[in-house]
């Protein structure tokens, strides 16, 4: 049975991993989470995003916005670096989700077949 | 379309963080005794005019930029309306909104409540400087979440910490499952 006491404890497990990483995350991972990519399949990749990032403790905050315009793209992750880079990720699953943050998060390396720019030039 | 109440919620609620409400309360009642399921939605946001109340249930109103439809509140009328129930909304611009719908609960139509513990880890992580409040009633016992209650234990430490966002998550269900068999 959980309680409010266990925040204590991971309270502190979080200020060790703030302590180690020095000066805030290096990504920032932004799902859409509007109506239409909750209906295209948001929820899966966010809960992944989420549990993964905790799991292999990822040097990022996962977060979410609302719809940015491009619903037939939808599931959309977004991910900006540190550096003020920006790249976004369209028609994403469970399965890409790993991987982006595996790849993109982990190895600094964007993973290009995922982009919007290289799905819409496909389409083409 | 919207598949459980869960979600239907988390649409209505998105509108409270849209409106940049800073306290949005969420009361759930789940009564097999009265064969009802009430939802209430309460925040100080921005509020919207008679006008906009009047015309929020229609789906092709929205305040959005990105698109011109906004299905939330539509869907969530028109469950009502489907399953017996009611709908109505109270706002006032600049004190806050406060929408409530109540169902029948064995109703043919009425969806499965879902996964209210992900819901609402969903609006903490939307905008973690929410104060956000959840009571959930069965006819068994209640089970409350305070988001500010969660933050004076964490002393500073974010609840977008995606261990802390799982814990939130598992915490509501628990609560959840515990009320209803009237556990303490």
């Amino acid at each position: 049975m959980k309680s409010l006491e266990d925040l204590k404890k991971m309270r502190e497990l979080a200020l060790k991993k703030v302590e180690m990483r020095e000066g805030g995350k290096d990504y920032r991972v932004v799902v859409g989470m509007a109506t239409c990519g909750i209906a295209a399949g948001a929820r899966p990749v966010l809960n992944k995003l989420v549990e993964e990032t905790a799991e292999k403790d990822y040097n990022c905050v996962v977060t979410q916005t609302g719809c940015i315009g491009m619903c037939v793209y939808e599931p959309i992750v977004e991910v900006y670096g540190k550096d003020g880079s920006h790249t976004t990720y369209v028609h994403v699953d469970a399965d890409k989700a790993v991987k982006i943050l595996e790849e993109h998060v982990g190895k600094g390396k964007v993973v290009e077949e995922y982009t919007v720019d290289s799905v819409r030039a496909r389409e083409v | 379309m919207m598949q459980d109440l869960a979600m239907q919620t988390l649409e209505i609620l998105m509108n409270s963080v849209g409106a940049k409400a800073d306290t949005v309360i969420l009361r759930i009642r789940e009564s097999e005794h009265d064969n009802r399921i009430d939802i209430e939605v309460e925040d100080n946001g921005c509020g919207m005019s008679p006008e906009m109340v009047q015309k929020v249930t229609d789906p092709f109103t929205t305040s959005r930029k990105t698109r011109k439809v906004g299905l939330g509140v539509a869907f969530m009328k028109g469950l009502t309306e489907q399953c017996n129930g009611s709908f109505d909304i109270q706002s006032t611009v600049g004190v806050g909104t406060t929408v409530r719908a109540s169902i029948q609960k064995d109703h043919i139509d009425a969806p499965p409540m879902g996964d209210l513990g992900e819901m609402i880890m969903y609006v903490i992580q939307a905008d973690e400087n929410i104060d956000f409040r959840f009571y959930y009633t069965t006819d068994n016992g209640n089970f409350e979440f305070l988001s500010e209650a969660v933050k004076q234990e964490l002393e500073g430490v974010s609840l977008l910490e995606p261990e802390i966002l799982l814990w939130i998550k598992e915490y509501i269900n628990e609560g959840i499952i515990h009320a209803k068999e009237g556990m303490e």
